[in-house]
Formats: structure tokens, C-alpha cells, sequence
């Protein structure tokens, strides 16, 4: 029993309570949520520092013991995910003091942010499937509420697709955990983990499919990820970059847990479906970006493409695929969180999000046109950059088992990928204004925006640099889960 | 029992679904109520239907005998809460959504979408777009 098992969702909640009392003033509901999200940060070095030696953080409630009480149990995976989330927490928090893109400033921004953290911690955290679901809708509550605090009729309209998509997917997730329980008897990650291979094959196989299908709705995969371009690009700047990192990763982490860990006896026909899902979802989310010419939208659905790549990793169902599953993960939170953020300073300095309205940026900002290069072609992966590694072990293991028709999709992706990138690269840096009398704003506060854009940047490159420990770390955390 | 309770989860499926999937904002999220209801009838269900006995240990037994299993009450009890919420916070958003944009047909519903009038993409179909739905007459359009 350790109470740094519950840090990442105590941590958080406090900050909610506190940040929700201190509304009508706003420079100690600041500084209260700067204090909130380095707590959170400190408190999730140490949940890394401990699962790192095989230490993991485990707390069980109400006094009932291992598998019928609660669990709270922070192994490498959950650990090293609840760091990223606290990292981002404090990148987008640090983001919303700049003027780029910040939305209109309500009372209640900051209380839902860290309820959105406090529901993503708790996803990382718990060990029961009942209690992950209860993260879910925390998470769905409080960010429908960021959804609808502009009330601007487009926000209400994307408030209105990503409520109604996502409360089916979990409700969906409500019944699947319902039939679990009728099956296995437990809702324990590591009971059912013991009772599932008990339980007969085609009822095994039902139950998983209909876990994992509300699971990747909540992921946004091919043929259920309407929901996302829908609506995240309403959202303010640094609350998208938070979106983007976190909340699709969450649905992707529980696939992880349950057909890389808990479920992983399943029959080899959901790996195989799983597969091919990947693939159709890499190749629709790209192909829905080369279509559109407003930034938020392009990179909005380059989220739905790069799922694909992880799920990929999950459908191969051996430890390497695990491993590079949980790579692949961190490294894209970094990224794609980042290049929401240089959008938003394009924005600031251009004043449109619209590729078409905008350009001439290079010459005036060289240093940004260079900054969004490094999270740009990380996600294409190129090497030395952090995507290169997560794809070539991805690609690795495909290539590996045979899998010669996915490999093919995911290469001919990260072509179509680097179309994307350099798209917004060519339009926004290199091509001249198209408005010759534009000026660029004279006086913006960016500074703020500058470092944690910057300090994710830095980010990727560590990553990038020096891959063998966070491989390391990822190939032993694949070997805690109970893959096959 | 258990086929009564089957029937009804499967009549209760069915009738959220078809709200859901309605044009109408204001049926679709009730219908995603119902759903809910739905769902927490299958987790109900989860436990087994048996003994009706509250799950207290009588004075001076050690194990609990006969007794409904107690869990899946605490699952379903959480859940109407969290369904609760979220039922009210739909219905607020649904009013303010009519209050501000004025339309409550979902597919009308395009305030997020891009731009008709933008040159490149295909723009959208306009006003005279009108495809008949199975199951309404012709040229009114299903204006369920």
C-alpha cells in the first residue's frame, strides 16, 4: 500500500477543488495551478523512479484485499504515461499565459484542465475495469465542458458530435465491462487476466471485441473516428495541444491493457481484425488530412493517422510490439501536442489558421519555421528524430511476423505524411504572403509560448539522440504486461 | 427472469437507438438516455439473477450464505449517478444549442464544418439538397 499509487488523480483533484474556490481570483487560481501541475510532475517522477527498479505503486481500497477491492497499480507503462500527461499538463498550462490562441479567459478553464488531467491519471493508474470506465467519463465530462465554455455556435455544434459519439462509445464500454464481469467474475486487471483463459473460446472472443471496439472509439479509429475532426478544431490552442497529446492515447492505452496484457489469451482473429483496423485507419486519417487546408484540421486528422501506427503495434500481439507500442506512444503525445502549439504561434503571427490566407513566415521567423521542422518530420520519421525510431520498431516487428501488406500501408503513409508536413511547411514559411500590405503584429507575448514549444522540441530530440534508454525502458515494460 | 429481463434490455436497445439516431438533437440525446438505462439493466444482469436476500452476514455466521451479489448494485448505482449528470448536461447543452444557432435538425447542423462557399472543396450541397429517406414521402424530405 503506497500513497503515491493515488498522486495522479489526488494530485489533480486538490488542484480542481482549489482552482474552483479561488474563481474570482485569478492570480492565485494561477498560481495554484502552476503549483497543482508541478506536484502532479514531482509525484509522477517518483511513480517512474519507482516501477523503474520494479517497485511499482500499488494501493488497494476499502480493506478487501487484491482482487475484489480497488486497485491502484502504477507498473513501468502506466508510470512512464502518467509522467508524459503531467508533462503535457505543464507545457499547456505554460502555453495559456501566451496570447497565442488562448481563448476567451472563463473562471472554470483551469478547474476543467486539471479534471481532464485528474481523469487521464486515473486511466494510467487504476488496476480495475470498472473503475477505468469511471476515469473515461471523467475525462468526458470535464472535456465536453472545455468544449462548450467559448458557447460559440460552432463550439456548441462540436461540443454537440463529440458528446453524442464519444457517450455512445461508453456506454458501449458500460455493457462490455458488465458482460467481463458475467464471464470472469472479477473486474481486476490481474484476476481476470487468471480467469480469462478458463472462460469458453467464442464467448472469450465476444466479450474482448465488444471491450475493444468502445476502447477505439475512444481512440479514434477507422470506422469510428467522425467524432474527432468534427470537432476538436473549435478548441483554444493550448487546450487542442492537450486534447490531441492525451485523449486518444488513453483509448489506445487500453487496448494496450487489455489485448497486450489482461486479454492477451484472446483468439488470434481480434489480432487480425485489430491489424487491418490499423491500417485502414492510418490510410483514411492521412488521406482526410491531404484534403483540408486549415492547419488544425490537417493535424487533427494526422492524430487518427498515427493511431493506426499504434495500434499496429498492438495487433502484432508479441512483447516487441508492446514495447514499440508504448515508443511509439510517448514519443507521438511530444510531438503532435507540439505542433498544435507552433500552429497556434503561426496564428498569432499571421492571423489565420487557413494555409491559403497565409505565408512569407520564414523570412520574418526563421527560428520557428526551423522549430516546426523538429516535431514536423518526427512525425513523418526521419531519422535522427524520435518518429524514426517508434516507426522503425514498429516496422521491425511487422516485418518480422510477415506482415508485408501492413508494412507496405504504413510505409506508403509516412510518404503521404511528409506531403502533410510539407504542405503547412511550403504554405506557411516559404510561399510570400499572398497579401503584399500584411505586417506582422507589432507587439504579441510569446515567451511563454517560445519555451514550452521549445521545451517539447527538446523533447524530441532527446528522444531522438539518445533512443536506448526509453527503448530500454519500453522493451522491460512490455515484459511486466502479460503479453504472449 | 433472466429472459424477461433480456427482452427488456433488447426492447430498451432498441428503442434508444432509434431516438439516437435521430435527426432531432432533442430525441437523440434522450435516446442516448435510454441507452444508458439499457446498459445498466445488462450490468445489473451481469451478477445473476437469484436469491432477493440483502448481503448482510447474520450474528454469529462467518460466511455469507444465500444473498443477492451485492456488486453489481454498487457498478449500477454509479453508474445512474454518472448517467444523471450527464443526461442534465446534455439536455443544457441541446436548449443552449437551439437558443444560439436557431436548428435542431442534426444534419442542418454544419456551424463546425467548413465553409460552403469554400472554392476548393466540394461545397455543400445547399439549400435545394434534399434526399428523400426511406419511409417518408417523397419530397418532404424525413423530418422525423
Amino acid at each position: 500500500m503506497s500513497a503515491l499509487a493515488v498522486t495522479p488523480v489526488l494530485v489533480p483533484l486538490v488542484t480542481v477543488v482549489a482552482t474552483s474556490l479561488t474563481q474570482h481570483q485569478p492570480r492565485l487560481q494561477q498560481a495554484l495551478s502552476y503549483g497543482g501541475v508541478l506536484l502532479f510532475l514531482g509525484c509522477a517522477l517518483a511513480l517512474v523512479g519507482g516501477a523503474a527498479v520494479d517497485q511499482p505503486a500499488q494501493a488497494v481500497f476499502g480493506g478487501w484485499g487484491v482482487p475484489f477491492g480497488i486497485e491502484f497499480l502504477v507498473d513501468r507503462t502506466g508510470a512512464a504515461l502518467v509522467l508524459i500527461t503531467a508533462l503535457m499538463g505543464a507545457a499547456s498550462l505554460l502555453f495559456l499565459a501566451s496570447d497565442a490562441d488562448p481563448g476567451p479567459r472563463h473562471p472554470l478553464l483551469l478547474p476543467l484542465i486539471h479534471g481532464v488531467l485528474a481523469g487521464v491519471g486515473g486511466s494510467f493508474a487504476t488496476a480495475d475495469l470498472f473503475n477505468l470506465y469511471v476515469w473515461f467519463e471523467v475525462m468526458l465530462i470535464c472535456s465536453v465542458g472545455l468544449f462548450a465554455l467559448g458557447g460559440r455556435p460552432d463550439q456548441l455544434d462540436a461540443t454537440f458530435k463529440y458528446f453524442v459519439l464519444n457517450l455512445f462509445g461508453t456506454l458501449l464500454l458500460l455493457m462490455a465491462v458488465g458482460m467481463v464481469y458475467a464471464v470472469t467474475g472479477h473486474l481486476n486487471y490481474g484476476a481476470i487476466a487468471q480467469a480469462m483463459p478458463e472462460v469458453p473460446h467464442g464467448v472469450a472472443t465476444l466479450v474482448t471485441a465488444g471491450l475493444v471496439l468502445a476502447f477505439l472509439i475512444k481512440a479514434g479509429a477507422f470506422p469510428m473516428f467522425a467524432w474527432l475532426p468534427a470537432s476538436y478544431h473549435t478548441l483554444p490552442a493550448p487546450v487542442l495541444a492537450l486534447f490531441a497529446g492525451l485523449l486518444t492515447k488513453v483509448g489506445v492505452y487500453a487496448v494496450l491493457r487489455t489485448l497486450g496484457d489482461t486479454m492477451a489469451s484472446s483468439s488470434q482473429l481480434l489480432y487480425e481484425a485489430l491489424g487491418w483496423i490499423a491500417a485502414a485507419t492510418m490510410l483514411l486519417g492521412v488521406l482526410g488530412a491531404a484534403y483540408h487546408w486549415d492547419m488544425r484540421r490537417i493535424l487533427a486528422f494526422h492524430i487518427i493517422s498515427q493511431i493506426g501506427y499504434i495500434l499496429l503495434g498492438i495487433a502484432l500481439g508479441s512483447e516487441a510490439g508492446n514495447a514499440a507500442t508504448l515508443f511509439y506512444t510517448l514519443h507521438h503525445i511530444v510531438v503532435k501536442a507540439n505542433l498544435f502549439l507552433i500552429a497556434a504561434i503561426i496564428w498569432r503571427l499571421t492571423g489565420s489558421y487557413d494555409l491559403r490566407h497565409i505565408g512569407g513566415l520564414y523570412r520574418l521567423r526563421p527560428a520557428l519555421g526551423v522549430l516546426f521542422l523538429i516535431p514536423a518530420l518526427s512525425l513523418v520519421g526521419i531519422p535522427p528524430l524520435s518518429g524514426f525510431w517508434a516507426k522503425l520498431l514498429v516496422l521491425q516487428e511487422a516485418i518480422a511476423q510477415g506482415r508485408v501488406a501492413w508494412t507496405a500501408v504504413a510505409l506508403l503513409v509516412s510518404v503521404l505524411t511528409l506531403y502533410s508536413m510539407m504542405k503547412i511547411w511550403m504554405e506557411a514559411f516559404w510561399k510570400p504572403h499572398p497579401d503584399a500590405t500584411w505586417r506582422m503584429p507589432v507587439s504579441t507575448r510569446l515567451l511563454p509560448a517560445w519555451l514550452a514549444t521549445i521545451g517539447l522540441a527538446l523533447v524530441t530530440l532527446c528522444i531522438g539522440l539518445y533512443p536506448q534508454w526509453l527503448l530500454d525502458y519500453s522493451i522491460a515494460a512490455a515484459q511486466t504486461l502479460g503479453g504472449r | 427472469m433472466i429472459w424477461l429481463l433480456a427482452i427488456t434490455v433488447w426492447v430498451t436497445v432498441s428503442a434508444g437507438a432509434y431516438l439516437a439516431l435521430s435527426r432531432d438533437v432533442f430525441r437523440c440525446v434522450l435516446g442516448l438516455a435510454i441507452l444508458g438505462a439499457a446498459a445498466n439493466l445488462v450490468l445489473f444482469a451481469a451478477g445473476r439473477l437469484g436469491p432477493a436476500l440483502p448481503a448482510v452476514v447474520p450474528l454469529g455466521d462467518e460466511v455469507l450464505g444465500s444473498a443477492a451479489n451485492p456488486l453489481p448494485q454498487a457498478l449500477v448505482l454509479t453508474a445512474i449517478v454518472i448517467g444523471f449528470a450527464l443526461v442534465c448536461f446534455s439536455l443544457a447543452l441541446v436548449l443552449r444549442l437551439i437558443q444560439r444557432t436557431g436548428i435542431d435538425d442534426a444534419l442542418e447542423l454544419r456551424q463546425a464544418e467548413p465553409q460552403p462557399t469554400d472554392p476548393v472543396k466540394p461545397p455543400y450541397a445547399g439549400e435545394g439538397f434534399d434526399p428523400v429517406w426511406p419511409g417518408s414521402a417523397p419530397g418532404k424530405g424525413g423530418s422525423t
